[in-house]
């Protein structure tokens, strides 16, 4: 196909663009090798940024409400209700509606995305926790372990697969969510979709790199959560073949 | 039977003399008593069986031992001390507790297992390592198993862990609830056998909650039967009970087929033989049959006697109609 001739004048504004990105083709590896160092590898770091610090904090709120809501009945309804809640929010709905509070600011996003991750984890931590077959708390509490004793002995341990069963949920529905937050900044894998978009005609290329890296951030992550979870609960996974 | 108080040395526990003594349980919100003045005395060493229809208060009597369940009034003693006088993690820590479901930890090894109690009072690494080897070898598993994990092992296996890890700190005392009502009875009949062995091996004061008769009669060297409410209505021998049930509720729950049951309970070593030759007619068995199972092979085959044998010498003649005089 010929570069120039017939093509609508819509070259993206990247700069003097390749044959292949002036030809708007599918997908152009040219470009991506050249701003990688630019837009991609700086976007997909503050990406894994948005979500680490999402997921971190989530996880530092949710244990310990968790071990609470675990120990104490009655605070594990109220604190589910409202987290179902504002997990019906639409996310950027959410963004918008604390933009007047904190800003266009990572605070903003980070807001937002930690408590999504909250609404995950929190069940699935009490879920874990609650989930120690009667037999075994019988037979632990019969031997004389004291109450603090049971919890780090026999429930911690045993609520570890859905505990990271619910990091796994978390972590890669924050790397979805958080492309959002390039409607606020000009950070995360979103901006250059949010950027591709813009362009009279949505440059594929970037929307394809920068969405690719956000799938394969995601699978990464799982995979890794999938491999700490065999590391950590060996003997789930060696049961009777 | 077995009312002699033995004690170890010094550092090991021997078994403990429990008391229960006048002991009253209710549950809110129900009229009848859960255990209703409830007088125990069991011997140190004694397997005592606690038996009876569902109801009956056995297992809250058992777990009243280790205040799993607290009780209202009266008390239980240990030795002459009472249960309450211990903070209560220590209690338990001294009475080693198997129950029907076996509740092995899923995240343990084996071996972590059974050391549970002995790492709760603090021991080293190699006591608890020799100990692990000690109590497999006890309970009839392999030093390769305390690797496992208890997915990977039969309920029969398990209940064997459950077992080595409740007398792995060698508590004094044995509370077992029901530990092998969920077996297949090949199983169970195998693991029964053994606990017996292991009851004579090792000095403990065993109760033994079950709601089969067949398995607390041969199991028990004192059977305690409650009824619903929690009432005490016999505490025997089974061979006493056996002989003078104290009720009709009593002659009931053991069943119409005492007497056979009483000739289950000994062997032709405990009677004496007739003398017999080589020659004479008649089934050749050992001297560990039962006189029932004796009994039952005469009829079978339709004879009179059964030559008691060992090996190839002739011990003595059994007769049928010598089973009557026994009882």
């Amino acid at each position: 196909m010929s570069v120039l001739a017939g093509a609508p004048v819509v070259i993206p504004n990247f700069g003097q663009g390749s044959a292949c990105v002036t030809g708007d083709h599918a997908f152009c590896w040219d470009w991506v090798s050249e701003h990688w160092g630019d837009t991609l590898q700086p976007a997909l770091v503050q990406h894994i940024e948005l979500t680490a610090i999402a997921v971190g904090i989530g996880f530092a709120l949710a244990f310990p409400l968790a071990l609470l809501a675990h120990r104490y009945r009655r605070i594990e309804h109220p604190v589910g209700v409202v987290s179902a809640l504002l997990y019906t929010i639409p996310s950027l709905a959410l963004f918008q509606l604390l933009v007047p509070f904190t800003g266009l600011t990572w605070t903003t996003v980070e807001i937002a995305l930690v408590s999504y991750t909250l609404v995950i984890l929190f069940p699935n931590i009490v879920t874990g926790l609650d989930g120690a077959p009667d037999d075994v708390l019988e037979a632990a509490r019969g031997m004389g372990l004291t109450p603090m004793q049971v919890l780090t002995r026999v429930e911690l341990p045993l609520a570890v697969p859905a505990i990271v069963g619910g990091l796994r949920i978390a972590v890669v529905s924050t790397v979805t969510i958080a492309t959002i937050a390039a409607f606020l900044l000009p950070d995360g894998l979103g901006y250059p979709i949010f950027l591709a978009l813009k362009e009279p005609t949505p440059f594929k290329t970037e929307i394809y790199a920068a969405g690719g890296l956000a799938v394969a951030l995601a699978i990464g992550c799982d995979l890794l959560l999938q491999a700490l979870r065999r590391a950590l609960v060996p003997w789930a996974s060696r049961g009777l073949a | 039977m077995c009312r002699d108080q033995k004690h170890g040395g010094a550092g090991m526990s021997a078994a403990a003399e429990i008391v229960f003594d006048h002991v009253t349980k209710r549950y809110a919100g129900r009229n009848a008593a859960a255990l209703d003045d409830l007088s125990l005395e069991i011997p140190a060493g004694t397997f005592c069986v606690l038996v009876g229809p569902s109801g009956g208060g056995k297992t809250t009597a058992l777990k009243m031992v280790n205040r799993l369940i607290p009780f209202d009034s009266g008390d239980i003693r240990i030795d002459g001390r009472s249960v309450r006088d211990l903070p209560v993690t220590e209690l338990r820590r001294g009475i080693g507790y198997v129950i029907q479901q076996v509740g092995l930890f899923p995240h343990l090894t084996v071996g972590e297992n059974i050391t549970t109690v002995p790492r709760l009072l603090g021991w080293g690494r190699q006591q608890m390592g020799a100990r692990t080897l000690e109590l497999l070898d006890l309970v009839g598993l392999e030093p390769d198993d305390a690797k496992r994990y208890p997915a990977q092992l039969s309920g029969g296996q398990r209940q064997r862990v459950g077992l080595a890890r409740a007398l792995a700190a060698d508590p004094p005392v044995l509370l077992m609830d029901e530990p092998f009502g969920a077996l297949d009875p090949i199983t169970r009949l195998r693991l029964q056998t053994e606990l017996h062995r292991l009851h004579r091996e090792v000095e403990k004061t065993v109760i033994f909650v079950t709601h089969d008769v067949d398995e607390a009669i041969q199991m028990g060297d004192r059977i305690a039967i409650l009824r619903e409410g929690g009432v005490l209505v016999q505490y025997d021998t089974p061979d006493a009970i056996l002989a003078h049930p104290a009720d009709e509720f009593v002659a009931k729950f053991v069943g119409e087929d005492r007497a056979l049951r009483r000739l289950a309970l000994r062997t032709l070593a405990d009677v004496t033989l007739k003398p017999g030759s080589p020659s004479e007619p008649g089934d050749r068995v050992s001297k560990d049959t039962t006189i029932r199972n004796a009994v039952s092979l005469m009829l079978e085959t339709r004879t009179e006697q059964v030559v008691v044998v060992d090996g190839e010498t002739v011990l003595g003649v059994f007769r049928l109609d010598e089973a009557g005089e026994i009882l």
